[in-house]
């Protein structure tokens, strides 16, 4: 059964702050949709995994390591989004 | 004055070519419908400053002769489908300010196309949910009673084409968002096979479920809008290459009725009539109607709940606060995440990424992740057998009318539960169409939809059997 310690957990690894209050709301929230999707238990079969990935039917799709655009083209409209920056890259806060 | 309450798109496309009327009056008049009635729907988070310029822009290759089928005609784009250097929110919080660096591919056919876009339209945040209810800037309302929801997440996008706020929209379908709030709009919505419509420059959700479809006010139109945003993309690699669309004949179309999976506990009475009553419009215009037994189909719901929160934990992953978005400054790098998401992000959307992160996590991946995608499979093959025997697959496109804003909104489950007939197609990928089927008994302001499905890459199947129900 899902617990209060393990919706923190949760959502320590989601990077979310949430509320006591909400912690409770999302366990009510979480049981109760576990408790619907836990019908697909009682499906026989899928001990195999591997034979539900699908894993021979794909081939590889990327493109060939080519022709690729200048360098730079994109740059300036993409770090422009972002919240901050300088001189042409991202700043965020210092890891170490 | 223009009569847009009878408009489509192929008489909107004859009137502009004959000079009846000008793109730019076609526009004006849309302008002034949502002036009028936007303020009580709120269908729309922005209405486009250049309206007038598109249309202009569209009359010139008009009176050059260059325009195409869609020169001149007035859309709504969802707001998770990127048009570039405009503002793209999904209705969150977390990209308020978010503006546009490239277009959407569906959004750059369409613009080839001649297309003028109104604006963008309301929806549940990052599409998740089943009414706009979880938008963050206000609940869209429903056109046929202002106290009902729309139906979501697309629910902006169905709510101006049926008050007639654009002529037709563009929505995304996860596990029902253009189908079911079309249901509830009495309009007609396509969620197209998966891999037909490129998803380059939609914000992803669920990504082996998501795909860009239609909503219109005929099948026409649908087919139309299909038409010119398919095809194979280089940007988005689930995308194949789509033939022609085959033209279905009406003379011997086979529909099979999952009975036992639409006669369900959790059905409207009224929902389910009108349904029998579709059938048996169908069946007095020659076409065969059975029942058929898919035994793994009603897990599909329970199915769409593993897989797409576990998609959506891991998309959802990209809002660091970092790249694009919103910001919010704490004492160190990791609180920045914890602060920026926590102010982003609305609690729908919150709780998918938690329950996601739940369905992968050690321990607990194998009984829900790897089972859902067994199980799936399973699916996938009860409709690879029907579809030999029936073209096309018939259920209600939800299993009631539009309900009360704030009625399910307490309790995600319930609210979930308006998934149950529309998530199968997103679970085996196949094309999938609600059409309008008439009102609830006794209430003539709440819509219902009877939902096609056929093989993958037989729309033309549902755009031919489509058409013969509205009678187009």
């Amino acid at each position: 059964m899902i617990e209060i310690k393990d919706i923190e957990k949760l959502a320590e690894l989601s990077r979310i702050n949430v509320s006591d209050e909400e912690k409770k709301t999302f366990l009510k929230d979480i049981e109760s949709i576990l408790s619907y999707v836990d019908q697909i238990k009682t499906v026989v079969g899928g001990a195999d995994m591997t034979m539900s990935r699908q894993g021979a039917e794909l081939v590889n799709i990327f493109r060939e390591d080519k022709d690729c655009h200048d360098s730079g083209q994109f740059t300036e409209a993409l770090i422009e989004s972002a919240p901050e920056k300088e001189n042409g890259y991202i700043k965020v806060k210092k890891i170490l | 004055m223009i009569d847009l309450k009878n408009m489509n798109i192929s008489k909107a496309h004859d009137h502009l070519m004959k000079g009846d009327f000008k793109a730019v009056e076609l526009a004006q008049s849309y302008l002034d419908r949502i002036e009028k009635s936007d303020h009580d729907i709120n269908a729309y988070l922005e209405i486009f400053s250049d309206v007038l310029n598109q249309a202009e822009e569209a009359d010139r290759r008009i009176a050059k002769k260059e325009g195409g089928l869609l020169s001149g005609i007035p859309l709504a784009i969802k707001d998770n489908i990127l048009i570039k250097e405009r503002k793209c929110s999904a209705s969150s919080k977390m990209l308020a300010h978010y503006v546009a660096p490239y277009d959407s591919t569906a959004v750059k056919k369409l613009k080839d196309a001649g297309a003028v876009f109104l604006g963008r339209t309301n929806m549940d945040e990052f599409a998740m949910g089943g009414s706009t209810e979880n938008s963050a800037f206000g609940p869209t309302k429903n056109p046929h009673d202002l106290s009902r929801v729309p139906g979501g997440s697309s629910g902006g996008s169905a709510a101006a084409v049926a008050s007639d706020e654009a002529l037709a929209s563009l929505g995304s379908d996860t596990g029902g968002s253009v189908r079911q709030p079309a249901s509830f709009c009495g309009v007609v919505g396509l969620k197209p096979t998966y891999g037909s419509v490129s998803r380059y420059g939609l914000m992803a959700m669920g990504s082996s479920l998501d795909q860009i479809g239609p909503i219109t006010k005929t099948v026409a139109d649908a087919e139309i809008i299909f038409s010119v945003i398919k095809g194979k993309d280089i940007m988005d690699s689930t995308t194949m290459e789509t033939a022609d669309l085959k033209t279905a004949d009406s003379k011997n179309i086979r529909i099979g009725i999952p009975t036992d999976f639409v006669d369900t506990e959790g059905i409207d009475e009224t929902t389910l009539k009108n349904f029998n009553d579709s059938l048996d419009k169908f069946k007095s215009m020659g076409y065969e109607v059975k029942n058929i037994n898919l035994p793994n189909v009603k897990y599909s719901l329970a199915v769409y709940y593993t897989i797409m929160p576990a998609e959506v934990s891991s998309n959802m992953a990209r809002f660091d606060g970092l790249r694009y978005g919103l910001h919010v400054s704490g004492k160190n790098l990791i609180e920045d995440y914890f602060l920026t998401r926590k102010a982003g992000l609305g609690k729908e959307v919150r709780r998918r990424i938690i329950l996601g992160a739940y369905v992968l996590s050690s321990g607990y991946y194998d009984a829900y992740y790897n089972k859902a995608n067994f199980v799936r499979t399973l699916i996938k093959n009860d409709y690879a057998e029907a579809f030999r025997k029936f073209d096309i697959i018939a259920t209600p496109t939800a299993p009631s009318p539009a309900f009360k804003i704030g009625e399910k909104s307490d309790n995600p489950l319930e609210m979930y539960l308006s998934d149950m007939f529309t998530t199968p197609a997103n679970i085996a990928g196949i094309p999938a169409i609600s059409l309008p089927s008439g009102f609830k008994a006794g209430e003539k302001n709440l819509p219902l939809g009877i939902q096609l499905m056929s093989n993958y890459g037989r729309e033309d199947i549902l755009f031919r059997a489509g058409k013969d129900f509205l009678g187009e």
